[in-house]
């Protein structure tokens, strides 16, 4: 059978094993007894070239225990209510299959994994397609939900001679079925937040702790570099290159170094704009958005610009900085470039910075922006771009 | 502006930091003292009655916030100058709030924020771009056509459209001074209508700021 209970018993007393089982068998029928019996005896009886017992490991299974309990009391309130229905043989039949119950939970958890093979083969047309790696859990709920199941038809069948004494039972069962109709979401609810609650505290924990590290290793890094400030264009790069990091995942939320490359908003693009300056011109760029929308291709071609823009005065302004201000107004998106360098007198371009100010002017103009640049020998250039909304996408993308 | 050295007094949590300011104020103003917390922040300052405190944003015991409201109760007449690496919205708008003159980012350079001690020092407010950048932010996504909640005073919910145009001025990299000659206006004019907003930043309705840093930071 299931456990070579009746094998192992053969064994010890010379009966044959045949006559041990049908015995089993016929006492199982008749009151349950051989069921509780075979049960008790896979419990306590060491298997063949194994020293300890079922039970013995199950003492240390405090949940294993409890889940034995609880099935054994289950049935047992079961079988309680059927009692005080006055069902006929419920008082012989009450106690065996309690036990047998309590002590199939206990070997489902604390059997040898041969053992376990076998329960696994023997319910696996219960559970279906058992797969490797299905969790043991739901094969126990499963067993534990059939022999309920088992046991309630049984009683149903037996009082199917009375039909009268159907009733009580059908009542029993429509409250049992009331109520977990009305308390099973509950329960589920609740068993979900808890557990939706507990990740939530684990992520909040883990970003606390990641937070407080890249804050030591930046400080460090910060010290390191006060102490060698003989390349200051590459102590500055690599300075800001770390700051930015750390505030996009400090307050962007996105983890360092994952520059997505596309931008999908006004303000995600002045910080790639940021980005890629400073990384590939060791300036600092200081970017500022203020509002924000979805990029359209007029938005894009005005980021392109004001790339180009932001680009030039890395390259040729000689300051050290470049302010980048972009602004969304419900008709309007204006981005201002500028930088406190060399400057330029407008009149007397050299050849580059023309073409620079033609190729602003032109990409805004064909989508309908205008651009301006400003600038004064000795204190800097201004360029300013704008670019009006169509009316589809008038309406603010951060509208609460 | 330079009728007297201005005493200042440096609360950081970081002695780098600390002694990296220290040296770039030189002795263009007159350090009276430092802490690296908030309690001891308290008691020193109460102690020196500095002209101006270089107070950081975040502090291990707490934010820089309650070092300027505990403070502002015993002496009003100390003034905080913020100075953060952070850019956090609400911790900026906290700190502005709970009454400092004043907000730059840590990685101003240590001419402007000499110039930033001495506006502070004289009662003038000192926005950075940033700063200038979220106060828009914030009023912008308060304005109204939107379903907010009114203020008592109406008023102090909007800007005005020249105090707009300084703060866009001051986040695009601007002076005072060139914002004055860009409206034609006095660098004293703009530096009362950056107090202007200021005062309409400490006073407006708590409620939109708050709920404008907490969307912020979740964008």
């Amino acid at each position: 059978m299931a456990g070579g209970v009746a094998a192992g018993l053969s064994v010890r007393t010379g009966m044959g094993v045949n006559a041990i089982r049908t015995a089993f068998v016929i006492t199982s029928l008749i009151s349950g007894f051989g069921a509780a019996v075979y049960v008790l005896a896979w419990l306590f009886l060491p298997a063949d070239g194994e020293s300890s017992t079922i039970a013995s490991r199950a003492q240390g299974d405090k949940r294993g225990i409890g889940l034995a309990a609880a099935a054994a009391s289950l049935l047992a309130l079961v079988l309680l209510i059927g009692a005080l229905l006055h069902i006929g043989w419920i008082g012989s039949l009450s106690w065996p299959p309690v036990v047998a119950v309590a002590g199939l939970v206990l070997i489902w958890r604390n059997a040898s994994p041969d053992e376990q093979a076998v329960l696994r083969r023997l319910s696996e047309p219960l559970l279906g397609d058992t797969a490797a790696g299905q969790p043991p859990r739901r094969g126990l709920r499963i067993t534990i939900a059939a022999m309920l199941l088992l046991a309630g038809l049984v009683i149903l069948l037996y009082q199917h001679l009375n039909r009268l004494d159907l009733w009580p039972i059908t009542g029993v069962a429509l409250m049992f079925a009331a109520i977990v109709v009305l308390l099973g979401p509950w329960w589920l609810r609740i068993a979900r937040d808890l557990m939706a609650e507990r990740q939530a505290r684990v992520r909040a924990e883990e970003r606390a702790e990641m937070a407080s590290r890249v804050h030591d290793s930046v400080l460090q890094t910060l010290a390191l570099i006060q102490r060698r400030a003989d390349d200051p264009q590459q102590v500055i790069s690599l300075a800001r290159a770390s700051e930015r990091e750390l505030r996009s995942w400090l307050f962007d939320g996105r983890a360092p170094g994952s520059l997505d490359g596309l931008a999908t908003t006004l303000s995600g693009g002045v910080r790639l704009i940021q980005q890629e300056v400073e990384a590939q011109h060791g300036i600092v760029v200081e970017a500022i958005s203020v509002g924000d929308c979805d990029l359209d291709p007029d938005l894009s071609a005005l980021l392109a610009a004001a790339r180009e823009a932001t680009v030039n005065a890395a390259k040729w302004s000689g300051a050290s900085s470049v302010a980048l201000f972009a602004e969304v107004e419900p008709d309007a998106v204006s981005v201002f470039v500028r930088d406190r360098g060399r400057g330029f007198d407008p009149d007397a371009v050299p050849r580059d910075r023309k073409g620079l100010a033609e190729s602003v002017h032109a990409r805004m103009a064909r989508r309908g922006g205008s651009a301006t640049v400003r600038s004064t020998p000795g204190q800097g250039t201004e360029v300013a771009l704008t670019m009006p909304r169509t009316a589809g996408q008038r309406e603010p993308s951060t509208a609460p | 502006m330079s009728e007297r050295r201005p005493s200042v007094f440096i609360v950081d949590d970081h002695g780098l930091f600390r002694s990296g300011v220290r040296s770039e104020l030189g002795d263009q103003v007159e350090v009276v003292g430092e802490a690296d917390d908030v309690q001891p922040a308290i008691t020193g300052i109460a102690r020196c009655e500095p002209d101006v405190v270089l107070l950081d944003v975040h502090l291990p015991g707490g934010g820089g916030h309650d070092v300027v409201s505990e403070i502002t109760k015993s002496h009003p007449q100390v003034r905080f100058l913020a100075l953060s690496a952070s850019d956090a919205p609400e911790d900026v708008i906290a700190v502005i709030r709970s009454g400092a003159r004043g907000y730059v980012t840590k990685t101003i350079s240590g001419a402007e924020l000499v110039d930033a001690i001495f506006r502070v020092a004289a009662g003038d407010a000192v926005f950075s771009p940033r700063l200038a950048g979220f106060v828009l932010d914030a009023f912008a996504s308060a304005q109204p056509g939107q379903l907010v909640q009114p203020s008592f005073d109406p008023e102090l919910d909007q800007l005005t459209p020249r105090e707009r145009d300084v703060l866009r001025l001051i986040a695009r990299g601007y002076t005072y001074k060139e914002i004055g000659r860009e409206l034609f206006i006095s660098a004293k004019t703009v530096e009362s209508h950056v107090s202007s907003v200021l005062r309409k930043l400490q006073l407006s309705t708590r409620h939109q700021l708050t709920r404008w840093a907490a969307e912020r930071r979740l964008n």
